[in-house]
């Protein structure tokens, strides 16, 4: 399998030692998208002197149409039998998949169109490419998860997998009042169990707004996230 | 000099921009340092770049914000907008601001082009953050204009923003499709010049089309839009817009608020405060030795686990305090995590205490 990761955060490649993870920027894809075209000498001239920036700015969600196209290409390339992508988050996410459709609109003909037509097929494709969103046990990131799925799914029609909610402090309740009142234990327990009763309410609360089952992943004690922490999460995939 | 307490730069800043990665509570920084402002006395606007409605939800306002700043109920002399940046009515109204007359106004606005750029383009919204910073900035109802960027790694692109468009301004490029052209020889003009024709045969000729259409009828404006521009960079590196780093104490945002910091150095700015959400609290001594009773030792257990967990986020936020790209002496405020979630003006009330030691 392969990681693919937009925004050039080295993070990834620490915490997947074992893992191939290529990083994709839009000028890089757009360039390697005009070399494939037969354009690699106007591609050199149009970099050097700027105008690349130009293009982009003749025909919006070019950026990103290049870069879905570039994973497509990955996707059909035949070299990886899943291709996971760390996508942007939940305000730019919407622009970012819609971003096939919005050219589909405007754009009658011509490569990019293509280009846009065959993405829009693979998000389309619930065999080819579904969307995980992730979220936290808390009221904000709940909302806005929900709202992000309903987007997706009415204006993208993309197919959705699981939500993985993540950080979930997930024990049982502590008996805080086997310590007396005003303790150092007694607080930290009282402390504790509000976190926990407040990720069960949260998500009761996302399974009731979103009909999709909930992948829980465990808080990590200690806030180091590193490979190790990941293959503790791994491993403790749980699904309800 | 010693370095600014928050109260200090709530005092005399004129423009607070927070930054951070995601999920580490800025904006909920940014809502509870504008009501500690208002509460001082001073006429703060909350400014959210982010098209999500965290600010709205951590403000507790009804139906969300819109781009007209509304003003929200604030304890004190001082007052207390807020407001979501719309990228393309703020295109709009500096479109407006700037055209010769409502003709050329009307041309641009209806021009697809146009609406592409005002509407979905990335690095348009940035310039608007900017161009919207100035305008609030000079907003006689305002005297402290805080911003709360998107939770993104280009969340600080507005820096560079109005530098970017007035140097696409002075485009050859540009100065080629804002030659006059005689009605009717237009799309023979595009055809005829050979890095047109190129640039129509990857985008789309009916795209390329209207670009031209709104270069041309944008033709007149470049000298309004370019002197705006250089204000706006003026602005944001002036003494009154100071940085607020906002991160949590876990080593992944750590990492990015470190990279943060470069972005602002590497802009000959710098963090004037560093605030670290989310720490876990602590809640005194466990005894000396484990108790015999089962439940008790689990109580026992996890405020050990606590303590284990409060002191590698201190080694985390170390690592930041210590980056060459902060201040020495940075002014450092850490807030622990309530017991509850933050999305009700009593828990912004309760955060605010805890920055500013006022009462909730």
């Amino acid at each position: 399998m392969l990681v693919v990761e937009l925004d050039g955060k080295p993070t990834l490649d620490q915490l997947l030692p074992d893992v191939e993870v290529q990083h994709i920027s839009a000028s890089a894809a757009l360039g390697e998208y005009l070399d494939t075209h037969g354009l690699s000498r106007v591609a050199k001239r149009l970099a050097t002197s700027g105008i690349i920036d130009v293009v982009a700015t003749a025909s919006p969600g070019i950026d990103d149409i290049v870069v879905l196209g570039k994973i497509k290409q990955l996707e059909r390339g035949g070299l990886y039998d899943l291709v996971l992508v760390d996508g942007p988050a939940a305000g730019h996410a919407i622009t970012f998949l819609l971003s096939a459709k919005s050219l589909l609109a405007t754009v009658r003909g011509g490569p990019i169109r293509t280009q846009a037509s065959e993405v829009a097929e693979m998000l389309a494709d619930p065999t080819r490419c579904q969307v995980v969103l992730v979220t936290l046990p808390e009221t904000t990131p709940v909302n806005e998860a929900v709202e992000t799925a309903y987007a997706l799914e009415e204006r993208i029609g993309v197919h959705l997998t699981p939500v993985v909610v993540n950080a979930v402090d997930v024990g049982a309740l502590l008996p805080a009042e086997a310590a007396p009142e005003g303790s150092p234990m007694r607080a930290a327990a009282e402390f504790r169990n509000a976190r926990r009763g407040m990720h069960a309410a949260e998500r009761e609360r996302l399974a009731g707004l979103l009909a999709l089952p909930q992948l829980v992943l465990p808080l990590v004690a200690g806030s180091v996230l590193g490979a190790a922490a990941v293959d503790t999460l791994a491993a403790g995939w749980d699904c309800e | 000099m010693t370095a600014p307490t928050l109260d200090g730069l709530l005092g005399s800043a004129g423009v607070l921009v927070c930054c951070g990665s995601g999920g580490v509570g800025k904006t909920t920084t940014a809502a509870a340092l504008g009501l500690e402002a208002a509460r001082l006395g001073r006429r703060a606007v909350v400014v959210t770049i982010d098209p999500a409605k965290r600010l709205a939800d951590a403000l507790g306002v009804p139906g969300g914000l819109s781009n007209d700043p509304v003003q929200l109920p604030a304890d004190g002399p001082g007052e207390l907008w807020a407001l979501m940046l719309d990228t393309a009515t703020t295109f709009d109204g500096l479109v407006r601001a700037n055209a010769a007359d409502t003709e050329q106004a009307e041309r641009i606005l209806a021009n697809r082009f146009y609406h592409n750029v005002a509407g979905s383009l990335s690095g348009t919204q940035e310039y608007m953050a900017a161009e919207r910073l100035h305008a609030l900035h000079a907003d006689e109802r305002f005297d402290l204009v805080i911003v709360d960027t998107p939770p993104t790694r280009n969340a600080l692109d507005f820096l560079d923003a109005p530098g970017t468009l007035a140097k696409f301004i002075n485009h050859p490029l540009f100065r080629l499709l804002m030659m006059p052209t005689r009605r009717g020889l237009r799309v023979l003009n595009v055809a005829t010049q050979p890095i047109l024709r190129t640039i129509g045969k990857v985008v789309g000729g009916d795209v390329l089309a209207d670009a031209v259409a709104f270069f041309q009828a944008f033709s007149g404006m470049e000298t309004g839009f370019r002197q705006r521009a250089d204000e706006v960079i003026e602005l944001l590196q002036s003494d009154t817009t100071r940085f607020v780093l906002v991160a949590s104490p876990r080593a992944d945002t750590i990492e990015e608020a470190r990279f943060f910091a470069a972005r602002l150095q590497g802009s000959d700015l710098s963090v004037s405060a560093v605030v670290v959400n989310r720490c876990t609290p602590q809640f005194g001594d466990p005894p000396t030795r484990r108790p015999r009773n089962a439940d008790a030792a689990l109580l026992y257990d996890n405020l050990r686990e606590m303590r284990a967990t409060a002191r590698a986020e201190r080694v985390h936020a170390a690592a930041l305090l210590a980056d060459p790209a902060l201040p020495v002496d940075v002014h450092t405020t850490f807030v622990p995590t309530l017991p509850g979630d933050v999305h009700t003006m009593d828990a912004l009330l309760q955060i605010r205490g805890l920055l500013f030691d006022t009462p909730a």
